[in-house]
């Protein structure tokens, strides 16, 4: 039998965004190779923004050619185009931050919009894979990529270390996965996700090594999400890290590996989803409270985010508990509210922490409000957005998902999830009194704001206002496209 | 010389039983966690992360041989290809740290805490 490799037209339109990016990351990879050290990077910064934007154009497109691509291996549904338009819009946010950034810290070359692409190619795969494999290869030429943006600052002892951190836990959580994914296919003879759900609802294995191999597959995830208790590398990594790339490895990667975490077990592992509540139960609770009791001790306003970080991924571990159209739609719109909220701070932090980054402390806030009213102000916004306060998108993210969760009957959780919340309002307002309440103790003139970082403050806070008043504007997207294809 | 020479009759006509293969390569997996957990230098810890993935393929390549289908034989390829470029990455990082520490004890590299 003749069979043709030679992926259809109708394929490529659904997998377009991925092509966007992998192009222009070549393309940009054979530029760059041309240019000198001292060439100035502005237009390759500008290049990779406009691709960027492009894919978000492709997503669209992928979007109006629904269906499965690739023999099944790929699926091009409001689902994946959600969560590739979050993952490029937080890229946006990373290129503008990162071009003075960068320049400042001398280290600026192409090689860092270029691994920025293709990671987002990777995020693009993991929210449109099918496919246990897709999965994994999503995962890894994101995560390998982004290991390298960690340790981009190839002197400094902490952007080293950062990126050593990620690298291993990364690969040793991706191994977890892996032989998840081995022996699922053991069990149920395949790695479509439609083909597993049909496997294991007729009930034919019954065997234990089926929940096992879901287990392993659910480490795998926890690691990448930064869920208790496989949560220990995000602080480190999160500070050490180039501020920028704390903010993009807070967001993107994470909404993606929330994205893939949601299909695989909505879709694939749907039949074991009473099994698994008590565990997802256990580990969100878990997971806000590693978070949020070990952010209250920090100094260090990156690592503080990174412990934040990890309290969000609970909130958002709790709505995936529910397993109801509700309780995704709730994390879809929290992850895309969180991503702007976070993405705001880690800007401010990039800005404020200077040359080398050598002001990385709460301490280092005292009298912003002074010095710099304008970038205090937009900061309360964001503490406030992360705390939960009405008027800010974070607001509506908590609301949607603590009321998914006590429809889904999970009224503990809900309960616990507020009294963290609570404990949680201690660390932020503590940035704001720091900022309102103390004198300033330098008399240094503050640095001009440069022009990208100024842009993603303003629109990041405008857009946590604006959710946070019309959630509509997000959330009925998410509704729609909380349907998952069975 | 072939092998029929060397080896006596029933051990070429008795199959290994596929279990085997799929305790072994449980073996070879918790051996690779084990090592992750325990040994101290980069290096080592980084080589026990390949043998957990090399436990995978021979997990992926028994089941294959079991049903007799062979997309169970590609994976090993794509976990391959994605172990060298984490191999390329990993090796790089490593050597970044080795030069701006001299040591490759993982308990020195303690700089980020609080």
């Amino acid at each position: 039998m003749a069979t043709n490799f030679f992926p259809s037209n109708a394929d490529m339109l659904k997998f377009l965004p991925e092509t966007v990016l992998t192009l222009a990351g070549t393309l940009l990879l054979l530029v760059e190779g041309f240019k000198k050290e001292r060439d100035s990077r502005t237009g390759v910064a500008m290049f990779t923004l406009l691709a960027i934007v492009a894919a978000m154009g492709a997503s669209v497109v992928a979007y109006q050619n629904p269906g499965l691509a690739f023999s099944n291996m790929v699926i091009s549904d409001g689902f994946a185009a959600f969560f590739r338009v979050v993952a490029y819009v937080v890229g946006i946010f990373t290129v503008l931050c990162s071009m003075n950034y960068l320049e400042r810290e001398k280290a600026h070359t192409g090689e860092f919009y270029i691994l920025l692409l293709f990671s987002l190619a990777g995020q693009g795969i993991m929210a449109s894979a099918n496919e246990l494999m897709m999965v994994f290869i999503g995962l890894e030429v994101s995560s390998i990529a982004s290991y390298i943006l960690a340790g981009y600052l190839r002197d400094d002892k902490r952007s080293n270390e950062s990126s050593l951190k990620y690298f291993l836990l990364g690969s040793f959580a991706t191994a977890f996965l892996l032989y998840g994914v081995a022996w699922i296919y053991g069990m149920t003879g395949s790695t479509n996700l439609g083909e597993i759900r049909t496997a294991l609802s007729s009930g034919a294995p019954s065997s234990i090594m089926v929940p096992a191999a879901a287990a392993l597959i659910l480490v795998g995830f926890a690691f990448k999400i930064s869920a208790a208790p496989f949560q220990a590398w995000a602080p480190d990594v999160y500070q050490g890290a180039p501020a920028p790339v704390a903010g993009f490895l807070s967001a993107g990667p994470k909404a993606a590996a929330f994205a893939i975490f949601l299909r695989v077990f909505l879709t694939a592992f749907d039949p074991l989803a009473a099994k698994f509540a008590p565990v997802l139960w256990m580990m969100a609770l878990a997971t806000m409270i590693v978070g949020n009791f070990a952010a209250l001790w920090q100094n260090n306003i990156k690592r503080m985010l990174g412990y934040s970080s990890i309290a969000h991924a609970g909130y958002v571990l709790v709505a995936v508990t529910t397993h109801s159209t509700m309780g995704t739609a709730a994390a879809m719109f929290y992850l895309a509210a969180y991503a702007l909220m976070n993405y705001g701070a880690f800007a401010i932090v990039t800005h404020v922490a200077g040359d080398g980054e050598k002001h990385v402390t709460v301490d280092d806030l005292k009298g912003l409000s002074q010095r710099q009213p304008a970038v205090a102000a937009l900061l309360t916004i964001f503490m406030l957005s992360l705390i939960g306060v009405p008027l800010t998108a974070g607001f509506f993210g908590k609301f949607y998902i603590f009321k998914a969760a006590i429809e889904g009957k999970f009224v503990w959780l809900t309960a616990l999830g507020l009294l963290n919340s609570a404990v949680a309002a201690y660390y932020y307002l503590r940035v704001l009194v720091v900022m309102y309440m103390h004198e300033p103790e330098t008399t240094e003139h503050p640095e001009e704001i440069p022009g990208g970082v100024k842009l993603t403050m303003w629109v990041t806070a405008a857009a946590t206002l604006v959710l946070g008043i019309f959630p509509g504007i997000v959330l009925d997207l998410a509704n729609q496209f909380a349907v998952l294809g069975k | 010389m072939s092998l029929s020479a060397i080896l006596p009759q029933e051990f070429l006509n008795q199959a290994v039983p596929l279990n085997a293969y799929l305790i072994l390569s449980a073996i070879l997996f918790t051996i690779g966690v084990a090592a992750f957990l325990f040994r101290r230098n980069i290096i080592t810890v980084f080589m026990a992360i390949e043998l957990m993935l090399n436990a995978v393929n021979l997990t992926f390549v028994t089941f294959s041989n079991q049903f007799g289908k062979v997309d169970g034989q590609i994976f090993p390829f794509f976990v391959m290809v994605v172990a060298a470029a984490e191999a390329a990455v990993g090796l790089a990082i490593i050597l970044m740290v080795f030069r701006n520490r001299a040591t490759l004890q993982i308990d020195d590299i303690d700089t980020l805490k609080n």
